[in-house]
């Protein structure tokens, strides 16, 4: 288990769904594409939360005593409000969707481009 | 060691395999269920950083809540039958996620990363090592007290997206 593969996972998820945001045409698909690269950056927190540490603990680490320990940890808090801005971004974004859904009787990203009705 | 490696990689696989099929499927409803099947191999992950927390977290909330609600927005917008089609960028949409991967990866192997295990002649590695072992606790003292005032701001947020997005969607009653 070590750093890079899990960096090149999360690199490689957050490609496709950027390709997907870039490339689909169904507002949902951008959405969820949206996601999968919300979901690779987590990745990529946790995993840098595990095995890498700033400059001033690598020289020296006696310096650890136990309140600092926890900022070892700071990775997974970003984590964690990463998955609290998606779920509110998601509920937002898909209100929208049915709201314009509503007034344009599609789901294409295409429509989308007047401000007015 | 071997076991874990097997498990890593199946789940790597899988997970690279349904986030393509997210993608490039015809039908937006079995994208959402390989969506589902990303978010939970990427919880399997979790669990090989020590973050058995964020991986719990991951699965309720990604796997269960937001699946769920892309699942409703597809259902009230009736579409399904005309499916996930192509726009005409396609060319550059695959142009830029390749040159920004290629990029990401020349950057990850050519970092040079204060990786844990190469801490200064081993001092530190077994007390850094102690705080992976039960990171829940840590992470409830870090919640409550370090950022107490963003976990607070976090609520906040989620209360005004809920507003947000019922006002959004509720029916306008004076027609228009």
């Amino acid at each position: 288990m070590d750093l890079e593969r899990f960096l090149v996972l999360s690199a490689i998820i957050f490609s496709i769904g950027l390709y997907g945001a870039l490339s689909r045409r169904n507002i949902i698909t951008v959405l969820m594409s949206l996601e999968l690269m919300f979901t690779a950056v987590i990745l990529a927190a946790v995993a840098m939360s595990r095995f890498v540490v700033t400059k001033q603990v690598a020289i020296d680490p006696g310096s650890m005593t136990e309140p600092t320990l926890n900022t070892l940890l700071t990775g997974q808090i970003f984590a964690l409000f990463i998955i609290v801005v998606a779920a509110a971004e998601i509920a937002l974004g898909l209100g929208i969707v049915i709201a314009f859904y509503r007034s344009r009787e599609s789901v294409d990203i295409s429509h989308a481009n007047l401000m007015n009705r | 060691m071997v076991f874990q490696e097997v498990i890593f990689w199946s789940l790597s696989v899988s997970g690279i395999i349904a986030a393509l099929g997210v993608v490039l499927l015809r039908d937006i409803f079995r994208a959402v269920l390989l969506l589902v099947v990303v978010f939970l191999t990427l919880a399997g992950q979790f669990f090989f950083l020590a973050a058995e927390f964020v991986g719990v977290v991951q699965i309720l909330i990604y796997a269960g809540a937001i699946s769920i609600l892309i699942i409703f927005a597809i259902m009230l917008t009736q579409n399904v039958q005309q499916g996930n089609l192509p726009n005409r960028l396609h060319i550059p949409a695959v142009l830029m996620p390749s040159l920004l991967l290629s990029a990401l990866i020349f950057v990850i192997f050519n970092t040079n990363w204060n990786l844990i295990d190469g801490l200064h002649n081993g001092l530190g590695v077994d007390i850094v090592n102690n705080v992976f072992d039960d990171t829940t606790f840590r992470l409830s003292k870090l919640l409550l007290q370090d950022y107490a005032l963003a976990f607070f701001a976090a609520g906040l947020l989620l209360l005004a997206s809920i507003i947000g997005a019922l006002s959004l969607v509720r029916e306008n009653k004076n027609g228009s």
